[in-house]
């Protein structure tokens, strides 16, 4: 989230598309309702199904699955030609005057620069026109035909009510008055608030869809200010932790990248990451990236990484390919390349795409591990349960380990929020039977491991046998001390050459401004610096005072960065300094510097006629409508099919879906086609279970006990179906026999003149637990990505429906 | 529920009884539920099992998000949905959360015949007290709500209390401390009215012109009471009553068997002499009986309005 639960009580308009709140948050959605009643906000929602989040929405409008750039761009284009956006927000804050190359382009469904046989572009196009000086040039009266702007209109305006009701099958009467909805949120004191989850991310077009809404959001002026923002829900209660810490496979803790092959010298690693200012003046704070990736080696390495060694940067693992991504493990099982498998904290055989390929993979291993507080259905992969799971255990040899692990109620630790709220736990109760923590089972790994380099050397010894491993107690670290770890400290004594105050060496940091890439300073995360400070775990405090009863608790838990709780909160502000709504304001400038209820994202004396754009991290420092070469698609949004979609793409059909989704030669031939599978399915999330977990828990097995289908009135008609009867649903992957729930809230939607059903498919069922055996919605969801995440494509696919009666083992 | 608070009686099944007096300033509570900003998470349901320590049977799907399927001896509080298409051909989900109304005048406690089974305290709670329930499920008969439901384990009738244990020292309701988006609000009936007439204010302001409190005057008023969009048409969540009506068999019973218990004679005695002066020998009595046995074999009572 770019800014809080408790913020969202300030919107005047809330949006939920691509995800559904009530459902998936219930006990966040509580500032929805909030906003609805303090604020009179109006609660709009854009959903293939009528949800719980629609029960209590002001409007609600349909959407065919997968179409949702055609709808934001259409609102894009509206926004325009009404001229109803946010003109001095706009001009100074986004890139909207800056001039992009001659050379970039974009005909017949692709940009400029795509190369057909590697299914990828030469991103060198997109990019600014540069002076002499290397800054873009601008054009502030917005007259060029090649500023942002305009290319953006020009792009947009293919995008009019018709082409998109024809896309999305949302009727243009429902669009059309959403869009105004939007539209009123131009004013400078009205905001609009974006709430998504999977709905938006799990598409070969997810991180598209995000950005989308997120130019929307600049172009009404609704960034950084209160009650505005782009604001995912996190679906787990620590995964913002996890992408924070860097747990993929692409990653380095803190948003770093991990090198690549070819960037075989720390230099030439460092030379990709300059972030040169692209306009005078700027901030471009990413050009500290060299201070944080020192003080993370020597967080890694301590002693070990030195100035010689180039901070121990050849011990750093160099990727080969992209990324190292879920849908490219479980091919690379297949493939027999990839042996050994640890599976933390996680259920691959209910969570990942195609469940037959997962199934496939995990038996050709030779070890897995899985480490988890549940028997899941992973770690049971091998077992026959009937038809939920056909396992043949005398075929598979792979061994299985099952490492019961504490949960979190049993560990003391940190947990990160989608508001990026560092918050402290304690541990409530001991944990059952042989349950360990996973600190003590990972340092159990990495001490036998170290100790086999030792004594056999071992193609690469040194990055395993320099780690640093200070800890009071080695075979268990205290959470406190790898908090502390995450933290940093300074390792000589230190003094900020602006203030003169030495920070002593070994004490712990309270500002990321304070690290160094000169080996003086270490820190685990760089964006958590601060979280735990020598006047204490920050993360634990619990003060609830809210000054301006705004939904900004400053003393409650911490925020990263620097417990900043609104992210680019100096858009919140005007060019002069005041807040666009006087009533909610965030950060003012009083004449000497930048004050409110918020840490300012900004140089807190920076004068706001100094002319510093509001969006420090970018370059240019402003909100980018033009992303430059950073997205794989493009530099603006297009609507692409999804992998398997019942219509071509009307707009470009040679170009019918994601041009560089990358897609494996089997999961392609896995691909089903709208003759065989007419219709469209979307899994999710019920508000009774929380993923694959509490089907283990009898309250929620009781609540929702057994799979099921949602299917609309008008289908279930025309195929026979009964309210509460048995159905199959199949893709070319496999299929699934369950109840069907019968529905008004699923209508068919006419796109491209011809009615299209949607099936929906919640995923909460497996074969382990309390809740009725399930045959897990997965068994049906394509293997494929977002073309920049690898997000697999769970929110839009081909199925057949029909009636059938109970299987007989059930 | 046990028999705690008898100091708070105002009335007692099948007993006559004047209230104690010590305690002579206790508000009026109850229960709001605003079914405008209910999001159906059943999350009132599942803190209902965990306080109470109710756990139904593992269920099936049947076609509708309402899981357990039914009220019952386990189940003190269910939501229920309704897909309602609207005049303008919208779609609207109506979903309510389903349980004992709490009536000011309740069915159940005037058609119950064992002496002290059902009880209403001076804050407006209207509870079982199971010790002394004999399971006739002459409660079940009297309820214009459907909502009691008989045990096939131990014969004896159950329903939500209000959490009568919780309140009694000062707790919210275990439903209302549980609901996220506090669609579910607790106080003096008084204050809940009052808050409700905001709501009703904010809904008329989005369109609903026929918002309105369900607080039905047919059973004297409830302490559980609704923020409804169509509060013209409650039956269209799920069933809500229209017009509740205790039946008039219960209303005639009652009204003439109080006076006579008040002179003192026991309890079968008039019963008797009542059904022989005013209905004939027997009649009612096999209709109740069979109500009783049906109510005890689990079957499902008709809906009062149809029997009356």
């Amino acid at each position: 989230m770019t800014n809080t639960w408790q913020d969202i009580r300030n919107a005047n308009v809330v949006l939920v598309m691509g995800g559904n709140a009530a459902e998936a948050h219930p006990c966040g959605f509580k500032w929805v309702i909030e906003a609805k009643i303090e604020n009179g906000a109006k609660l709009v929602v854009v959903d293939p199904r009528f949800t719980r989040t629609a029960s209590v929405a002001d409007y609600y409008a349909p959407i065919r699955p997968g179409t949702d750039i055609a709808f934001l761009s259409g609102v894009m284009r509206y926004l325009l030609e009404k001229d109803a956006i946010q003109h001095e927000y706009v001009r100074a804050y986004t890139n909207a005057g800056l001039i992009v190359k001659e050379g970039f382009d974009f005909q017949d469904g692709l940009f400029s620069g795509y190369n057909s046989e590697t299914h990828s572009y030469d991103k060198s196009s997109w990019d600014y026109e540069l002076d002499e000086q290397g800054f873009a040039k601008s054009d502030d009266s917005w007259q060029d035909p090649r500023c942002v702007i305009n290319l953006l209109k020009r792009h947009v305006a293919r995008y009019t009510p018709e082409m998109v009701s024809r896309i999305t099958g949302t009727p243009q009467d429902k669009f059309l008055h959403i869009c105004e909805l939007f539209a009123s949120t131009a004013a400078p004191d009205k905001a609009m608030t974006s709430l998504f989850a999977l709905g938006w991310t799990q598409h070969t077009v997810g991180a598209q869809n995000i950005r989308a809404m997120a130019m929307i959001q600049l172009l009404l002026g609704n960034i950084g200010v209160a009650g505005g923002g782009m604001n995912a829900l996190r679906g787990h209660s620590n995964i913002q932790g996890l992408t924070d810490v860097g747990l993929l496979s692409n990653q380095m803790p803190g948003y770093l990248t991990l090198p690549n092959d070819k960037e075989t010298s720390f230099d030439e690693y460092m030379s990709t990451k300059l972030f040169k200012p692209l306009r005078p003046g700027q901030t471009s704070y990413w050009q500290n990236y060299r201070k944080f990736v020192v003080s993370l080696q020597k967080s890694l390495y301590g002693d070990a990484a030195t100035q010689e060694n180039n901070w121990a940067y050849d011990w750093l693992p160099k990727l080969d390919v992209p990324l190292y991504d879920i849908i490219r493990a479980f091919e690379m099982m297949n493939a027999g390349q990839m042996n050994g498998y640890i599976c933390q904290g996680f259920n691959p055989l209910q969570a990942f795409p195609d469940r037959g390929k997962i199934r496939r993979g995990l038996s050709k291993l030779k070890f897995l591990v899985t480490m988890d507080p549940l028997d899941t259905e992973t770690s049971r992969f091998w077992q026959d349960f009937g038809p939920q799971n056909p396992a043949k255990p005398a075929e598979i040899q792979t061994e299985v380990f099952q490492l019961p692990t504490t949960c979190f109620a049993e560990e003391n630790g940190s947990l990160v929020n989608s508001a990026r709220w560092l918050q402290w736990h304690w541990k409530a109760a001991e944990a059952p039977g042989e349950a360990m923590s996973d600190i003590w089972i990972m340092s159990g790994i990495f001490h036998r491991l170290r100790e086999l380099y030792r004594k056999e050397g071992g193609a690469f010894p040194d990055p395993i046998l320099n780690v640093s491993w200070k800890y009071t107690d080695p075979v268990a670290p205290d959470p406190e001390e790898l908090a502390k770890d995450m933290n940093g400290r300074a390792l000589v004594d230190i003094t900020d050459p602006a203030t003169g105050v030495t920070t002593k060496a070994g004490t712990l940091l309270d500002a990321f401004a304070q690290l160094r890439d000169d080996g003086t300073t270490a820190a685990g995360c760089w964006i958590f610096t601060g979280s735990f400070t020598e006047k204490g775990n920050q993360m634990a405090r619990r003060d609830a005072t809210d000054p301006r009863e705004q939904g900004i608790a400053p003393n409650w838990a911490w925020a990263w960065p620097a417990n900043r709780r609104i992210l680019y909160n100096r858009a919140s502000a005007n060019l002069e300094g005041k807040a666009w709504n006087p009533k909610k304001p965030v950060i003012e400038w009083n004449g000497t510097r930048w004050v409110g209820i918020d840490v300012p994202d900004y140089g807190p004396t920076v004068k706001p006629s100094d002319g510093v754009g509001p969006f420090i991290m970018n370059a240019e420092g402003m909100g980018r409508l033009f992303a430059r070469n950073l997205m794989a698609e493009g530099p603006f949004p297009e609507h692409y099919e999804p992998m398997e979609s019942p219509v071509e793409n009307v707009l470009h059909p040679k170009v019918n879906a994601n041009p560089v989704a990358r897609v494996f030669a089997d999961d392609r031939s896995a691909f089903g086609n709208a003759k065989d599978f007419p219709y469209v399915a979307t899994t999710y999330r019920l508000t009774e279970h929380f993923h694959f977990w509490t089907k283990h828990a009898l309250i929620n097995a009781i609540l929702q006990p057994e799979e099921f289908v949602e299917i609309g009135e008008v289908l279930a008609k025309e195929k026979g179906i009964e309210q509460g009867g048995w159905v199959k649903v199949s893709s070319k992957r496999g299929e699934v026999v369950c109840k069907a729930y019968v529905t008004k809230r699923i209508k068919p939607l006419i796109v491209d003149g011809k009615p299209a059903h949607v099936i929906g498919v919640p995923l909460h069922w497996g074969f382990t637990g309390q809740a009725r055996k399930g045959y897990g919605a997965n068994t049906l969801t394509p293997s494929v990505g977002d073309a920049n995440t690898q997000t697999p494509e769970f929110k839009a696919f081909l199925v057949n429906v029909e009636k059938t009666s109970a299987p007989v083992a059930a | 529920m046990s028999d705690l608070q008898s100091q708070d009686y105002v009335r007692r099944s099948a007993s006559t009884m004047t209230p104690p007096v010590a305690r002579s300033h206790e508000d009026q509570v109850a229960k709001l539920i605003d079914v405008s900003r209910c999001i159906g998470c059943k999350a009132c349901q599942s803190a209902c099992m965990e306080w109470n320590d109710l756990r139904p049977e593992i269920g099936h799907f049947e076609g509708s998000y309402e899981n357990p399927m039914d009220l019952g001896p386990s189940v003190w509080t269910l939501m229920k949905f309704a897909e309602y298409e609207n005049e303008q051909g919208n779609l609207e989900w109506l979903i309510r959360k389903d349980g004992c109304m709490h009536c000011e005048d309740p069915g159940c406690l005037k058609a119950c015949p064992a002496p002290g089974a059902i009880v209403q305290y001076a804050n407006g709670i209207v509870d079982f007290i199971s010790d002394k329930c004999i399971g006739c499920g002459y409660c079940v008969k009297g309820c214009p709500f459907d909502v009691p439901r008989i045990s096939k384990k131990d014969h004896k009738s159950y329903k939500c209390t209000l959490c009568s244990d919780r309140v009694s020292v000062g707790l919210e309701p275990a439903c209302v401390k549980a609901c996220p988006t506090g669609a579910i609000m607790f106080g003096s009936k008084s204050d809940m009215t009052h808050w409700a007439g905001e709501r009703i204010e904010d809904l008329k302001s989005r369109g609903f012109e026929n918002a309105g409190l369900y607080d039905p005057k047919e059973v004297g008023g409830t302490h559980v009471m609704y923020v409804l969009h169509h509060a013209d048409k409650p039956s269209l969540y799920s069933g809500l009553p229209d017009k509740p009506r205790i039946s008039p068999v219960v209303e005639a019973w009652k009204g003439i068997i109080k006076p006579l218990a008040v002179a003192g004679i026991a309890f079968a005695a008039i019963a008797g002499f009542f059904h022989w002066i005013t209905v004939g020998p027997n009649e009612i009595t096999e209709e109740d009986e069979e109500e009783a046995a049906r109510a005890l074999r689990g079957e499902r009572e008709p809906d009062p309005e149809e029997k009356s």
